[in-house]
């Protein structure tokens, strides 16, 4: 929600000459767009057309400015690629998202209403924001299927977890999802028993169990062989328009399978934004990243 | 797409499972009293009264071995002070024995000994409900409960984890050792409680006592097995062990970490207190040194022998621990500590699976693939822990964290 | 018995140099022998003025219950013989003669009159001590003894001390005018036993004025000796600080630098602590007696070597394998604990071993009246200093700290750079083993030596690490002091025990605020 917005809402108000129903000349109650909305709590509101917004985002560890300024901001329903050196602060800025880390300064939005900050991890991802950890991290010594059930959206709380028994409705969702990453005769392996690419493809499993708004990847494909990358992509391409997507990548080839916008980060700020022609084109990227 | 099975909720146990419980059941209600109380003494089926006293004293300890692997095994919190819960246990009862030898003590006063010895004239406040054998049944939960409650409230919102907590542990318990120790405290001072007479005014050391205590404890034991594997096999316990092989994953699964550490360290904290509770009676004696670190250390060795994560292994390691204890302290006393010391070397060096995971390997190579390694899985917490500066154990492999950051792949700390 | 006799012989011709002696009648013998406590008591105190030889030596008899009386005669005994006090000849005792009985309070009257007669002794340590013995017993008949011992008096230190005698015997006089000029110079003194003699006559004390001067008098000791509570309190403080940060040390690098919870890191204490024992016991059976005091300095080396050898052994027989497993690494080194314990049981038996200060490290530095610094903790002092610099020196200026510094911050890339990191371990944790080493040796300086040395320290130093945060030094270094200092200023008003719930009460508390500890490796390097 930023001040100019709101004014614009204001503004919008003011011209139509006071509170609703005083002149008796009212459309949807006199309510416009911005400062009149009745926000639900835990309800992301996309309706000024962000899902997530970073605003001059400042944290240093040490005295190293790890990101410096940072200000991003992603539509509901986009695919957007991140792509920058290393140190640049990709991993970084996907921990303050989540609630990880704290930054000093700036402000960190999901939707128009939430502030992320004053919310924990656990707290993060039951609002909608699903994370992909670079290494593969899946629990190890359960098995596929209870990795999934782990995942599933619902309480999770303690004396719920007790009682727990999976629904036909949740068991026919674990089944579309195990078919969706191809883990369907692995159904009771053990997860420390899959290879790299199965474990990725695990995790996003487990993402989407969660049914999360918002999706962030850390490098999902490191790792993977060819067909396992050209997999990913469509999966995530199916994704996107339902859920948001914010994908961090080195590989350049499967970038352009996915991308849209791509904005590259360096030194802790955005260095470019753009189509991934635009940004190749670039010459300061060029400089610092992609190289002659 | 194929089209998926997906696996079914499996039983409580198998039915060898179920077999080897029914057969221990009948060994506890039945064999046992059978032979301590009407085979006679000169056969060699006899079961002897110091052999009825050793094993209900080890069943005990099997219970707290129980819930170490609760706490240990499966949520990977290592806990140095649980002797605390099983000695407050144990002085909750003992509170009530006191008061039940009534005035048959050294001093004929309706005060227990120790106090009229310390020139007291009426009793402590914390005596209050001494007298009542419910009263202090609801103690025996009450207490260790109510104290793991608020100590691990506060440690796990803390955030504090791996050896910190285990160190914290350790000085609770300590510090704990020391209060009790004063006589101010009003429990017995360093002698703690012993000469008991009667419990529900029956006469303590009779064998038909003794054989009742003995079927309770054993009772008590299978019955906290069959609640620690229904625990288990629930989601909750699929949880407690996702936040011990990931914690940061669980959260970021949307699970809050601290309400599951603290349900299960309580619970973990009042088996360990009941097992004082059966302990004391049977053994006729409770003083500080019961809270001592190196108790709750052996707890956590009693474990590792069996083997983390199976919570049959945790009940057999503190039957051969003990057992060896029992064994060497008489035979040969000078080389127990030697026995012992070796044991803990040699079970985190060599058998980190434990003597059932020994076994279950022997029996059942191919069985569910082979687990994953702990290496793995150390590089994967490490992987992403490291950076949070509050979880020492991340520490000294920053190397590591580099790694993460960078994107380098780095095979962990060791060259 | 000769002994003493020889010794009263030997004050008796000394007196008779000094005093105009006037003989000791039968009657002052009879008085002082037999009767009522506070009869004899008087009569003591009314024949110091006008002693000479003989009654010096009758006090000495009856000091030594040498003494036999019958209802008219009274005779020293001296092996199994009688003689008469006053002519010194033999005479015969009757056999209904019985022995004298003296109670306390006539021992310490005794005392204090033959204290009293030694003031002008010409050596002057006894004098010293004889002017110590007459503050705690003052009393005014012997006022002129000291007024003429004060005037002889050359020795500045006794001079005062005599002065303030004079003043306490003058607290009981019957002049209130003296009453007040006593309290007056009592104030100056700032020592706890002049306050304790003011107290006492404040509590006898009916005129208004007087009491006045000695409340005033009291005010002024209490005021000094606040002073010297203060510093005692800051001083132990600090001691047991420089001990923690001893102990602590050696913890602070296997832990911090290289992630390894030591759970025997006490055992490395106590085996630094019977190395000093065992030095001790080289210097005592084969080097001449005045080199005795040495064998601390060449404990130091051999108790550093010793520990970082068996911490060598340790890590590479046992904890490198158990890198990155934490908790198994504390399992198995609590397991190393038990066998380090019971080896040296049965090495050196389960009792502990005395191991005694050498003479430059015993007694103390005394002022204020009541503060009493001991050499011994000054020493440890002094040495946790030194150590602590040179174990910064040795991490921050040499090659091997170099080295080490650069294995526990990358260990890959030092590898990539020829830096043999296996070697490095061990010489790492060798350094923190060799410190507990060294903490044991002070340690025994201060303490009991026994095979549960190491138990009793092992939790204050994982508090003081887990306080101070890892991968600094300074935390360590501030965590240790702060706890010893508070530890000691709780224990002033709540007891040592209490003290010690309290300060580990203190830190887990102070865990849930700051986990990290005082000084934390901050988030994530880059």
């Amino acid at each position: 929600m930023t001040p100019d917005l709101m004014e614009q809402g204001a503004q919008r108000l003011g011209r139509r000459g006071g509170p609703a129903g005083a002149t008796g000349n009212t459309e949807s109650g006199g309510r416009e767009a911005g400062s009149g909305r009745i926000a639900t709590p835990g309800e992301v509101d996309v309706t000024h057309g962000r899902i997530l917004y970073l605003e001059d985002v400042c944290v240093s560890f040490d005295g190293f400015k790890a990101i410096n300024n940072l200000s991003l901001d992603i539509a509901p329903g986009e695919l957007r690629c991140i792509i920058g050196p290393n140190g640049a602060g990709k991993t970084t800025m996907m921990d303050i998202i989540t609630g990880k880390t704290r930054p000093d300064s700036g402000t960190v939005f999901f939707g128009s209403t939430i502030d992320l900050l004053r919310h924990r991890e656990a707290e993060i991802a039951q609002l909608g924001i699903g994370r992909k950890f670079q290494k593969p991290t899946v629990f190890e010594q359960l098995t596929v299927f209870e990795n999934l059930e782990l995942a599933l959206k619902t309480d999770k709380g303690v004396a719920r977890s007790m009682r727990f028994r999976l629904d036909s409705a949740q068991s026919d969702r674990l089944a579309e999802i195990i078919g969706t990453i191809h883990l369907a005769d692995s159904v009771s392996r053990l997860a420390g028993t899959l290879s790299h690419g199965q474990k990725q493809w695990l995790e996003i499993g487990m993402l989407l169990m969660q049914d999360p708004r918002l999706l962030l990847l850390d490098e999902p494909v490191a790792g993977m062989t060819d067909e396992e990358t050209a997999r990913t992509a469509e999966l995530f391409l199916t994704l996107k328009g339902k859920h948001s997507l914010m994908v961090v990548e080195h590989d350049m080839s499967f970038i352009r399978t996915i991308s849209e916008i791509v904005t590259v980060l360096c030194d802790g700020s955005v260095l470019a934004q753009g189509t991934l022609d635009e940004v190749q084109a670039d010459e300061r990227v060029i400089e610092v990243y992609l190289g002659r | 797409m194929t089209a998926v099975t997906l696996p079914t909720k499996g039983p409580l146990l198998r039915g060898k499972g179920w077999t080897a419980f029914f057969v221990a059941l009948i060994a506890v209600c039945a064999v046992a009293p059978a032979l301590n109380l009407w085979v006679s003494a000169d056969s060699p089926f006899h079961m002897s009264d110091y052999a009825v006293a050793l094993t209900a004293k080890i069943m005990c300890y099997a219970i707290c071995a129980l819930a170490m692997d609760l706490i240990w095994g499966y949520t990977g919190i290592l806990s140095l002070g649980h002797g605390l819960f099983f000695a407050l246990g144990g002085y909750m009862m003992g509170m009530y024995l006191m008061r039940q030898i009534g005035r048959d003590g050294n001093y004929k006063s309706d005060l227990p000994d120790f106090m009229v010895f310390l020139d007291w004239k009426e009793l402590p406040w914390h005596w209050t409900f001494s007298g009542s054998f419910a009263m202090t049944l609801v103690l025996v939960v009450a207490v260790p409960g109510l104290i793991a409650l608020v100590f691990g409230f506060f440690a796990f919102r803390s955030r504090i984890k791996g050896v910190y907590f285990s160190i914290i542990t350790q000085a609770l318990t300590f510090a704990a050792m020391l209060l009790f120790f004063r006589n101010e405290t009003g429990f017995g001072g360093n002698n703690g409680f012993t000469d008991f007479k009667r419990i529900l005014d029956i006469p303590i050391a009779t064998q038909g006592t003794r054989m009742t205590l003995f079927v309770i404890t054993g009772l008590v034991l299978l019955g906290c097995f069959l609640f620690a594997r229904w625990l288990i096999a629930s989601k909750f316990g699929r949880v407690l062990q996702a936040i011990r092989d990931a914690e940061t994953r669980v959260m970021f699964s949307g699970y809050n970490p601290l309400p599951y550490k603290l349900t299960i360290w309580v619970i973990s904290a009042v088996m360990c207190g009941v097992a004082g509770a059966l302990y004391v009676p049977q053994v006729g004696i409770i003083n500080p040194g019961e809270m001592s670190a190196a108790n709750s250390i052996e707890i956590a060795i009693w474990t590792a022998v069996g083997g983390r994560a199976t919570l049959i292994g945790p009940i057999v390691g503190a039957f051969i621990v003990n057992g060896a204890k029992s064994w060497l302290t008489v035979a040969y006393p000078e080389y127990w500590l030697y026995f012992l010391g070796a044991l803990f070397i040699a079970v985190t060096l060599f058998l980190p699976q434990g003597i059932v995971g020994l076994v279950r390997k022997w029996l059942a190579p191919g069985d569910r693939g082979a687990v994953a390694s702990d290496d793995a899985r150390h590089e994967a917490q490490r992987a992403l822990a490291a950076g949070e500066g509050m979880e020492p154990e991340a520490l000294p492999p920053v190397g590591v964290t580099a790694a993460a950051v960078g994107g380098i792949e780095t095979k962990g700390a060791r060259a | 018995m000769t002994m003493r006799f020889l010794h009263s012989c030997a004050v008796a011709l000394a007196l008779l140099v000094a005093w105009p002696a006037q003989a000791l009648t039968a009657d002052e013998a009879r008085a002082m022998a037999s009767g009522e406590t506070d009869d004899r008591v008087a009569a003591i105190n009314k024949a110091v003025p006008t002693a000479d030889a003989r009654t010096a030596e009758f006090f000495q008899a009856m000091a030594d219950d040498a003494v036999k009386t019958t209802p008219g005669r009274v005779f020293v005994m001296k092996d199994d013989q009688g003689f008469d006090p006053v002519s010194g000849a033999e005479a015969r005792v009757p056999e209904d003669a019985e022995d004298i009985v003296n109670n306390n309070l006539l021992r310490s009257t005794l005392e204090s009159a033959m204290a009293a007669l030694r003031l002008t002794s010409t050596d002057e340590k006894v004098r010293g001590d004889a002017v110590q013995t007459l503050l705690n017993e003052p009393d005014e008949s012997r006022l002129p003894l000291i007024e003429r011992a004060l005037a002889a008096e050359r020795v500045p230190a006794i001079k005062a001390r005599l002065e303030r005698v004079r003043a306490a015997s003058m607290l009981d006089s019957a002049d209130r005018a003296r009453r007040i000029e006593a309290a007056g110079t009592l104030a100056g003194s700032g020592s706890p036993e002049v306050k304790l003699l003011l107290n006492e006559r404040l509590a006898k004390e009916d005129d208004v004025e007087v009491k006045a001067a000695l409340v005033a008098a009291v005010r002024r000791i209490d005021d000094r000796l606040v002073w010297g509570d203060r510093i005692n309190a800051v001083f132990s403080g600090i001691s047991l600080g420089s001990v923690l940060l001893l102990a602590a040390l050696g913890l602070a690098i296997t832990y911090g630098l290289m992630g390894v919870i030591n759970m025997a890191h006490g055992e490395l204490m106590m085996i630094g602590a019977y190395a000093t024992y065992l030095m001790q016991g080289v210097f005592q059976r084969y080097l001449p007696e005045a080199w005795f005091g040495g064998y601390l300095i060449a404990a130091i080396p051999v108790s550093f070597l010793a520990s970082a050898l068996v911490g060598a052994v340790l890590e590479r027989g046992v904890i490198r394998f158990l890198y990155g497993r934490p908790l198994e690494t504390l399992l198995a080194t609590w397991g190393i604990s038990l066998m380090l314990q019971q080896l040296v049981r049965s090495l050196f038996g389960a009792q502990n071993v005395g191991v005694e200060n050498p003479s430059w490290m015993s007694g103390g530095f005394t002022m204020l009246g009541n503060v009493s610094l001991p050499w011994n903790r000054i020493g440890i002092i002094v040495f946790a200093v030194g150590v602590l610099l040179a174990m910064g020196w040795l991490i921050g200026r040499t090659r091997l700290g170099l080295f080490v510094r650069g294995v526990t911050q990358n260990r890959p890339i030092a590898s990539c750079m020829g830096v043999n990191t296996a070697r490095i371990d061990t010489y790492a944790f060798a350094l923190g083993s060799g410190i507990a080493g060294l903490a044991g040796c002070a340690l025994s300086q201060i303490g009991n030596v026994g095979p549960d040395l190491g138990q009793s320290y092992i939790v204050d130093s994982f508090m003081v690490v887990v306080m101070g945060g890892v991968g600094q030094l300074a935390g360590t270094v501030y965590a240790a002091m702060g706890l010893g200092i508070l530890n000691k200023f709780i224990e002033g008003w709540a007891g040592a025990v209490l003290a010690k719930i309290a300060v580990l009460v203190f830190i887990i508390v102070f865990i849930q605020k700051r986990p990290q500890g005082i000084f934390a490796m901050k988030g994530r390097e880059a």
